[in-house]
């Protein structure tokens, strides 16, 4: 079979599953990247709270997730978080039967808690970054809390936070080629069984790498410019 | 004359540090209070415990008359108590910072009407009209549209002060506005809190600007160690000082 073929977009090539694949890609990274940043506020309330019972659980989080192999959280969440979810359903809700959490929904978290370990750092550096005096000043004022968290705060850490997050999402990006080991059919996967199938691996893994790349430039490219928007105010030295 | 701002009994201090000790001030409307000091006397502290930027240890601070109301935790520290009291009182107490800070993600203008709009619910337009006025009174209209970061250090302060203008407060505090600022741009500053005090307005201004302080000044009080060592008008602090201490800071501050 030659490429072009191989790479067609039919029942005998394998243009469409891996464009198929990319599409998972894209998806779960964008869950992950969401629940990441979701679990990186929480991450950086525990680790800034007065609490040292909170803080300690802030810590336990980013030192275990950052401190084992990224697999080895996928497998953990692959064989256990369905047991745990039903153990969890039966002594909460005396819930008896049996389900099976969605697979996909599975990955993106277990990405998600990776990708939000690392998040919690990045936003947990550029909240201390934020100059006390700026939020003095909305104090000083007659500003409420919230008012301060969204109206200073939020722009302030986000101009600090953008580089090392894109950092982050392209980390994410690539991590849910881990998930393959899950079986589902992102690039990683589908490029796998396409190997297996023709025989060229080298083809479909070098389809792959250009897939990821495309992913990664067209991001870092959309990330520049969210960067540009962020630090409108900023003197560039 | 009415009680702008009175303080009872204050005392505040950082772990085993006292740094205020039971010191009492009051300011009619239209005071112009300056307080000196050597650097660690206890003045900026004095004036951020006055708008709860510090929590004081005890003692009492009243605003219009109102007395902000404390609490106690379980630990006995004290915390503001009315916590919505405290941000609606703040308005009334407006502060000029040593740094500026002004937020460095918005405009000029942004800034200014920033807490008219958001906080006191001014609509926009009429917000943006007064701002626009309050900076051509500091003389930094054509600035309007720029951001903080492209300005000087007396543009910055003096946009700072228009900021503080906007919510039309009682009260300014100013915490060593100038004491940050190149000595070239420290008139241009002092210029408008000049201006400020002609017009009636109440002040209360920590500063090391022995001429403003003298020439301003409707009483200047001396801070030491935390307590308030002497107060007087600018007249009986620079040229009758009594006590040791004020004679030697004023000797040390005033030459050259």
């Amino acid at each position: 079979m030659d490429l072009l073929n191989m790479l067609a977009f039919n029942d005998s090539g394998w243009g469409d599953e891996m464009l198929m694949g990319m599409l998972i890609t894209i998806l779960v990274s964008v869950s992950a990247m969401a629940i990441g940043l979701l679990f990186s506020v929480f991450g950086t309330m525990a680790k800034l709270s007065s609490s040292s019972i909170v803080r300690s659980i802030g810590n336990t989080y980013t030192t275990v997730i950052r401190g084992i192999p990224e697999l080895l959280v996928i497998y953990l969440f692959f064989f256990g978080f369905n047991n745990a979810l039903m153990a969890a359903a039966k002594s909460l809700f005396n819930y008896h039967e049996y389900f099976e959490f969605p697979v996909f929904l599975t990955a993106a978290i277990a990405v998600g808690i990776i990708s939000g370990a690392y998040s919690t750092e990045v936003v947990r550096g550029s909240f201390l970054a934020v100059p006390k005096g700026q939020v003095e000043a909305a104090k000083s004022i007659g500003m409420s809390k919230f008012q301060i968290f969204h109206r200073i705060l939020i722009p302030q850490v986000l101009r600090y936070a953008l580089p090392g997050l894109g950092n982050v999402w392209q980390l994410t990006l690539k991590d849910t080629a881990l998930i393959s080991v899950m079986a589902i059919a992102e690039i990683m996967r589908t490029a796998q069984i396409a190997a297996g199938n023709t025989k060229e691996p080298f083809i479909f893994y070098i389809f792959a790498a250009l897939l990821y790349l495309t992913l990664t430039t067209a991001s870092s490219k959309a990330l520049n410019s969210a960067e540009d928007w962020a630090n409108k105010g900023v003197r560039r030295a | 004359m009415k009680n702008a701002l009175e303080i009872k009994n204050l005392k505040k201090s950082f772990d085993d540090l006292e740094v205020i000790k039971d010191v009492s001030l009051s300011a009619s409307q239209g005071d112009v209070i300056c307080i000196i000091g050597s650097s660690g006397s206890g003045k900026s502290t004095l004036l951020r415990c006055i708008n709860l930027l510090e929590t004081p240890n005890s003692g009492e601070v009243w605003v219009n008359n109102e007395l902000i109301k404390m609490g106690r935790d379980k630990k006995g520290q004290p915390y503001p108590a009315d916590q919505l009291q405290v941000d609606r009182i703040r308005t009334k107490l407006a502060m000029v910072f040593q740094s500026f800070n002004l937020w460095s993600h918005m405009t000029v203008l942004q800034n200014v009407i920033e807490a008219p709009v958001h906080v006191q619910k001014i609509n926009k337009t009429k917000a943006t009209e007064l701002g626009l006025e309050l900076l051509a009174k500091v003389g930094i209209a054509e600035k309007a549209e720029q951001y903080p970061s492209s300005l000087s250090g007396g543009q910055q302060q003096r946009v700072a002060i228009a900021r503080a203008l906007a919510v039309k407060p009682d009260i300014l505090l100013f915490d060593e506005p100038t004491s940050s600022l190149d000595p070239e741009l420290v008139g241009e500053v002092l210029k408008v809190m000049r201006s400020l005090a002609q017009e009636g307005r109440t002040m209360i201004v920590v500063t090391h600007e022995m001429g403003f302080a003298q020439e301003v000044a409707s009483k200047v009080v001396f801070l030491h160690q935390g307590h308030i060592e002497e107060q007087g008008t600018p007249d009986e602090i620079f040229n009758s000082p009594k006590s040791g201490r004020l004679k030697q800071f004023l000797a040390s501050n005033l030459e050259g």
